[in-house]
């Protein structure tokens, strides 16, 4: 029988990004005995990717702004099926939460007069994200890095959950295995906040790194919470396309927000093709007025390549489709042309954009002072995800909480670049300081189902027995990542996803059949073979609830239904575990919205 | 370029090991990561390599390629030769757990030993600082570290001396100008950068600053200030007079 090493926490953090930092921070801050677990190493969890900035109404660059107008974008990105709660408190909290970076010594760019500096960003009425450079979510990280490691937690790094533990219905902690030997582990908890990101590796092509397999989602899930906004998964417009290998790897918006254009082969700015009904008055009539904006110019309107993202992503597949893309399949990124309007541009673009510089640099041999970059959309985002209480961040199983990517509800149908950095700090804060009141008001879970454990023990062993007679894990993943990208990708119809469903139920069979050859030591092998059940289950749940959702709105485009429906407008999906074991996508009435905050809406319209 | 290319790569744990050669079918554009996952899912499928971002910004897939300190995501085949194997090895200060992946958990605990952060008081009455940006660059410089270790892992003090004990080394330096140099900070480490953290050790060989693959420049603008500092605090004989007035 395998043994398990225990450990008990009043609070467990499952995931060491934004969230999951900010998170344990809080409970510790509150009192409570905090363990993190997280997959990789800490201060590498995605978070350090993110490269544009943290949306806050600081109202620094313009005074104009304040969280009135930051609530009214957000919900305007998110086609108004955000959680108007959460969308109400993230732009109240968010300026709080970044000044607190700050105080932990976080060192954001600054303004002449030695404040926080803000940029422009796709769907932001006013410069607002505070950034450094483009390596924000770096600085980040290791801010909530350096200062969580002396607030008392303890982090087990390399370690995977496998399954969370119920006592009568509510959270008792969690078990799962470590890398470097492949031991098992029991964590007990009376809470367990839940901050592990996304998916993006569902997809083949995606900017997520191979953490990200919707563990918390399935965890959740399988645990009994809901899921929530699972259609809505965000492909972010430019990802790299060529090389192959780094064939979806992020170039930030801030390219755009700097001055950064969209040509296609015939070098037509086709962004200004077509603009929707929402953005009408807020887009800029001409190129001109276009840079203007990008340069500060409060009289001016954003120019279109910083519309929301699901559009930008969809005008590119189009342009793509259409033939006029680029050699390797993209459109043409410009940020050398503005060395037409600024003098000394190439220092400019260097210190505004270093790590994408560096990036195009080193791994495509391409100057991006000097020539335009390829790009395509890139499976970057999840916006739905559990089913949270926007105050509490609790799902709907008592003691499980969740923050960051792994919750849905702030963003709706589409996130606004920059607010997922904010939504980290803001939820991550809720969240753990929700957690650790839980379990000071609620005693210890009174037992540890040994047999959950057990099996969970058997089964994660099982690939073993099966060694290489056993289908390979790499190969199931790829199969999966092939169907999602073609089948469930920017653009659906019915029969695709119908294909898809049938696709999964199969990979699910070929999963359960999985062997692993060598040992338990650091075996990648392994690894992936236990992210596959998580992967399928995610994959699942955004196709079912794609299916039931027929209309096109936010992230998610039907070709079969092009038109947004405004029935569906008043319309969450839940996809919950049925009591047969089978997956149930249904719909969920919109809870509805205080008339102040419907009037703010209106009032920015 | 050539179509495909030999991969030695050290196969063992902390008992011992050997190296192993793998051919795999290459591209243009590759990495030397991108092999690695290649061979990993076709030929050895619990081939343990270290990896996240695959775009040089979380530092985790640190390597030697052909004995030079790397990140695997960010060489580019086409920089080396081909006609040769090309050599993977582990880092060699850190313990190997198995294959490519070593035990960089030291660095962490070292870490903790650093005096946290401690910011002067707020500048302005709505609780908010002021800074310049002149100031903040300098610090900006070494808050780019993305952890990747490469400087720990060629640093003699811990590579041939074995000081992991005693000395904190470039990349933890580099964290205390970052602290020392930040504009609120009000902390003072150099009793401890001087006693505890053994910055003398270093001799300033400047092997760290090479290997950096964010090019932070990190001998010359974060450890010969530090050491200045230190001597300033320590051993400036008219300081010492005027201490013993």
């Amino acid at each position: 029988m395998p043994e398990f090493e225990r450990f008990s926490y009043d609070v467990l953090v499952i995931g060491a990004g934004g969230a999951g930092l900010r998170a344990a921070i809080e409970s510790a801050v509150c009192g409570a005995k905090v363990g993190v677990v997280c997959k990789s190493l800490l201060g590498k969890a995605h978070t350090v990717m993110a490269e544009g900035g943290i949306a806050a109404a600081l109202a620094n660059v313009d005074d104009r702004d304040n969280w009135r107008v930051h609530f009214a974008d957000t919900m305007r990105g998110g086609q108004y099926l955000n959680n108007w709660r959460m969308a109400e408190l993230h732009a109240k909290e968010a300026p709080e939460c970044v000044r607190e970076l700050e105080a932990w010594g976080a060192l954001f760019d600054r303004t002449k007069d030695g404040r926080i500096l803000q940029r422009n960003f796709g769907g932001h009425r006013y410069p607002r994200l505070a950034h450094v450079g483009d390596r924000t979510g770096l600085e980040m990280i290791r801010t909530l890095q350096d200062h969580g490691i002396h607030a008392g937690m303890e982090v087990h790094m390399e370690c995977t959950v496998l399954s969370l533990l119920l006592d009568s219905g509510r959270i008792a902690g969690a078990c799962g295995y470590d890398r470097e030997k492949g031991r098992f582990h029991l964590w007990q908890a009376k809470a367990v906040v839940l901050a592990t990101g996304g998916m993006g590796r569902a997809y083949k092509i995606t900017s997520n790194s191979w953490e990200y397999t919707g563990d918390g989602l399935a965890l959740a899930y399988r645990a009994g919470a809901e899921l929530q906004d699972m259609e809505f998964v965000q492909f972010h417009p430019t990802g790299m396309v060529w090389p192959i290998s780094v064939r979806g790897i992020l170039v930030t918006e801030g390219v755009r927000g700097e001055g950064g254009v969209l040509r296609n082969s015939a070098g037509r700015r086709f962004m200004f093709d077509e603009i929707p009904d929402l953005y009408k008055d807020q887009t800029a009539d001409t190129e001109e007025e276009g840079w203007r904006y990008t340069q500060g110019d409060r009289n001016a309107r954003r120019p279109p390549e910083l519309l929301t993202r699901d559009h930008v992503a969809r005008c590119i597949n189009r342009e793509v489709k259409a033939g006029r893309g680029t050699p390797h399949g993209g459109v043409f990124l410009d940020i050398a042309w503005i060395g037409k309007q600024l003098p000394k541009s190439e220092e400019h673009i260097k210190r505004k954009l270093p790590s994408m510089y560096h990036q195009f640099k080193q791994l495509a041999d391409l100057d991006i002072t000097k020539e335009p970059m390829e790009v395509g959309p890139t499976t970057h985002y999840m916006m739905g995800g559990i089913r949270v209480d926007g105050d509490s961040q609790m799902s709907t199983v008592p003691g499980l909480f969740a923050a960051g990517e792994a919750a849905a509800g702030l963003h709706g149908a589409n996130r606004l670049g920059g607010n997922s950095l904010s939504d980290l700090v803001v939820f991550g804060r809720r969240a753990g300081r929700f957690a650790a009141e839980f379990a000071k008001s609620n005693s210890a879970p009174a037992k540890i189902d040994e047999e959950q454990l057990q099996s969970t023990a058997a089964d994660a062993l099982a690939p073993f027995e099966r060694g290489p007679s056993g289908e390979n894990p790499y190969q199931i993943q790829y199969d999966l990542q092939e169907a999602m990208q073609s089948l469930v990708g920017i653009v659906r119809t019915e029969n695709e996803m119908q294909q898809a469903v049938e696709m999964i139920a199969q990979l699910h069979t070929r999963a359960d059949r999985v062997g692993i050859v060598g040992n338990r030591e650091y075996n990648n092998g392994w690894h992936t073979a236990m992210d596959l059940g998580n992967l399928l289950v995610v994959s699942e749940a955004i196709t079912r609830a794609a299916l039931l959702r027929k209309e096109s709105r936010g992230a998610q485009f039907r070709e079969d239904f092009p038109a947004k429906d405004a029935e569906w407008g008043k319309h969450n999906i839940v996809v919950r575990r049925g009591a047969d074991g089978e997956m149930r996508a249904e719909k969920r009435a919109l809870p509805p919205i205080p008339v102040e905050l419907k009037a703010v809406i209106e009032e920015m319209k | 370029m050539a179509t495909q290319a030999m991969f030695r790569i050290w196969r063992g744990d902390p008992a011992g090991g050997e190296f192993r050669d793998y051919i795999t079918p290459i591209e243009e554009g590759m990495v030397v990561l991108d092999a690695v996952h290649r061979i990993q899912a076709q030929q050895a499928t619990d081939l343990a390599v270290r990896w996240n971002c695959k775009a040089g910004k979380c530092g985790s897939c640190s390597a030697e390629i052909n004995g030079m300190p790397k990140l695997m995501c960010m060489t580019r085949l086409s920089d080396l030769n081909l006609d040769m194997p090309v050599i993977l090895e582990p880092m060699h200060t850190f313990p190997v757990i198995r294959d490519l992946v070593t035990d960089v958990s030291w660095n962490f605990r070292a870490k903790r030993t650093i005096k946290e952060f401690r910011p002067r008081s707020p500048d302005s009455p709505d609780g908010t600082w002021r800074m310049q940006q002149a100031d903040v660059e300098r610090v900006q410089e070494f808050r780019k570290c993305i952890e990747c270790f490469l400087c720990q892992d060629v640093c003699h003090v811990l590579r041939e001396h074995h000081k992991q004990d005693e000395f904190i080394g470039p990349r933890l330096l580099v964290y205390v100008a970052a602290l020392e140099m930040h504009p609120l900070d009000t902390e003072d480490r150099m009793r401890d950068l001087k006693q505890k953290h053994n910055i003398g050790y270093c001799n300033i060989t400047t092997c760290c600053r090479q290997v950096c693959p964010e090019s932070i420049t990190i001998t010359e603008n974060a450890i010969i200030p530090l050491k200045e500092r230190v001597v300033d605090r320590f051993f400036d004989p008219l300081k010492q007079i005027f201490h013993i007035l």
